[in-house]
């Protein structure tokens, strides 16, 4: 089968540091892929060159059968490859409901519109609702998006990338910060959501990861060690004494 | 669809001020005052061009200390063909449309290249580019400016007379803050006021956040260029001094007097702007004294000018009407 997201030997350097160090990975299509990794270990990076937001200084990234490695981050937002935000990057001044029709117009190229409201495009705006639903913010639609607490911006955070409807879902720690409670519910919504989109997801939460994903990838000193089921990754010796040494999974 | 909320003090007051402004020929004809219909022509232009640098620096959080260049390009728009015997509005207009929007559209290329302080001085450094071009057209009257030899003519309709160049500027004014109300709703306006918050995100959604900013510095240009041809026709006189620096600040401090990135700030803005200009200079010649200051104070107590605080007391009322009868409940 075609794989939805491939990287060949993806390379970032900053100066001497070697960031990401020959990486390549194989997302199939339907499958939650995680990425976990101390910290240091260079995932945010390689996300961001999976999103168009760095380039790298070597390597290819194919997406959906394509090469989108010149592609800019908002081509491959419009191609389907969305994702969200380790630290939170909303619109603080618009609505929760606002915040996602935003998103889910400008992945249709529909923002060039000088006259109607936004919030009456009826296409728009239920996928918008049904995000926010999905992320369960539906009872915060109307309240400003700088107003949120802080589980609630980490959830409007998915409900942006939900609301465009994406094929594929790069996710950059979604339950960072977030308290026990607010964890397991982001799990669920997860849960709800795999299959229905591939998804990359990097998570500290080892909780989340070893019940979501259907393969691990360990990400050290930049370098993919090893990719696996999460049963294959308890039992890797090299992983536990890398990665899991100190952990109760 | 939006509808007016007209109990809110920031949006009734506007539509009043609106009604007031239509009227002003008509009150000055019957006491016999042309000078005030040609002040408040004055007044209604320069809301114009704030309502345009609106767009940009409200909207899009692009702060242009160089919007005086599309007031002076637009005077020129008239200026120039007239001298040479064009008098067809139509012909000043798409001059003025075409000058500007083109003009907007290479310096918003090049200094949306850079943000922040320097985005500002880029935009001044044209801005007086344009000013010592035109002070060296001395076969246009260089630094001595250029007088409208023949004004705008639209069909029947002349804009040398005041009465259709006021009918003009209001219908203008009408417009632009009409669809700036729109526009700000609208995807664009929502994407664009999206890109000042956020810019990294609008890109990573799928938009482009320096195109949608260019091309609200291209509207915003050309817009500010009809404002500089009802000017130019309103004095019939364009002059280098249009475009001085000066006139940028003022731009720049009557949006946010008003109230920046509201949609009836501009226009607040201005009348506040000039009125207490013109109420000042009557008062005293060191007017600039007390004029400073309140300027300042403005700055200080509201984030969103006049329109933040007439919402401050809309909210204050609304708070009390709500007090007044638990109160009296109270009572009876």
């Amino acid at each position: 089968m075609m794989a939805a997201l491939q990287t060949e030997g993806l390379v970032k350097r900053y100066g001497a540091l070697l960031v990401t160090d020959h990486v390549s990975l194989d997302i199939r299509p339907g499958e939650l892929h995680a990425v976990i990794g101390p910290n240091g270990a260079g995932k945010t990076t390689l996300i961001n060159q999976l999103s168009g937001e760095l380039q790298p200084n070597e390597g290819r990234v194919h997406f959906d059968g394509h090469d989108v490695s010149a592609l800019s981050v908002d081509q491959r937002a419009r191609a389907g490859l969305l994702r969200s935000y380790q630290i939170t990057s909303i619109f603080e001044e618009f609505s929760v409901l606002e915040n996602a029709v935003l998103a889910a117009l400008a992945a249709k190229r529909h923002a060039w519109r000088f006259w109607r409201p936004m919030l009456d495009d009826s296409a728009a705006r239920p996928a918008a609702q049904e995000a926010i639903a999905a992320a369960g913010l539906s009872a915060q639609a109307g309240v400003a998006a700088g107003e949120l607490a802080y589980g609630q911006r980490r959830q409007l955070e998915l409900a942006m990338a939900l609301a465009a409807q994406p094929k594929f879902l790069l996710l950059d720690e979604p339950m960072a910060g977030m308290s026990v409670q607010e964890s397991t519910a982001v799990t669920e919504l997860l849960r709800g959501l795999k299959r229905r989109y591939t998804i990359l997801l990097v998570e500290h939460d080892m909780d989340a990861v070893f019940s979501l994903a259907d393969r691990i990838t360990v990400l050290v000193y930049g370098r993919a060690m090893f990719t696996g089921t999460p049963d294959e990754i308890r039992e890797h010796p090299e992983v536990r004494a890398v990665y899991l040494g100190e952990e109760t999974v | 669809m939006t509808t007016l909320n007209l109990t809110r003090p920031a949006t009734a007051l506007p539509l009043l001020l609106f009604a007031g402004l239509a009227a002003v020929p008509f009150i000055a004809g019957a006491l016999g005052q042309p000078f005030w219909t040609s002040f408040f022509a004055r007044i209604l232009i320069y809301a114009i061009a704030a309502t345009a640098l609106n767009l940009a620096l409200g909207y899009g959080g692009l702060v242009s200390f160089g919007h005086a260049l599309f007031l002076g390009l637009g005077s020129y728009a008239v200026a120039l063909p007239a001298f040479h015997g064009v008098d067809s509005g139509w012909v000043h207009l798409a001059l003025c449309l075409l000058v500007c929007g083109v003009g907007a559209l290479a310096i918003g290329a090049i200094s949306l290249r850079t943000s922040g302080m320097a985005f500002i001085m880029i935009t001044l450094a044209f801005a007086q580019m344009g000013y010592f071009l035109l002070v060296s057209l001395k076969q246009y009257g260089g630094d001595d400016g250029l007088p409208v030899s023949a004004t705008s003519r639209f069909g029947p309709l002349n804009l040398g007379s005041p009465l259709v160049l006021y009918g003009a500027a209001w219908g203008v004014l009408a417009l632009a803050t009409w669809w700036m109300a729109r526009l700000r709703r609208a995807p664009f306006g929502m994407a664009l006021r999206g890109a000042r918050q956020n810019a990294r995100r609008i890109n990573a959604i799928g938009l482009q956040a320096q195109r949608l900013q260019l091309a609200a510095f291209v509207i915003s240009g050309a817009l500010c260029g009809v404002a500089g041809l009802l000017l130019a026709n309103l004095n019939a006189f364009a002059s280098p001094s249009s475009m001085a620096w000066t006139v940028s600040g003022e731009l720049i401090v009557m949006v946010v007097l008003g109230g920046i990135g509201t949609v009836f700030g501009p226009l607040i803005g201005a009348v506040a702007f000039l009125g207490l200009e013109e109420v000042l200079k009557g008062m005293t010649e060191h007017w600039m004294a007390i004029f400073g200051p309140l300027i300042v104070l403005m700055a200080l107590v509201g984030r969103h000018g006049i329109i933040g605080l007439l919402d401050r007391l809309g909210a204050w009322k609304r708070a009390r009407a709500e007090v007044a009868p638990a109160l009296s409940e109270g009572h009876a």
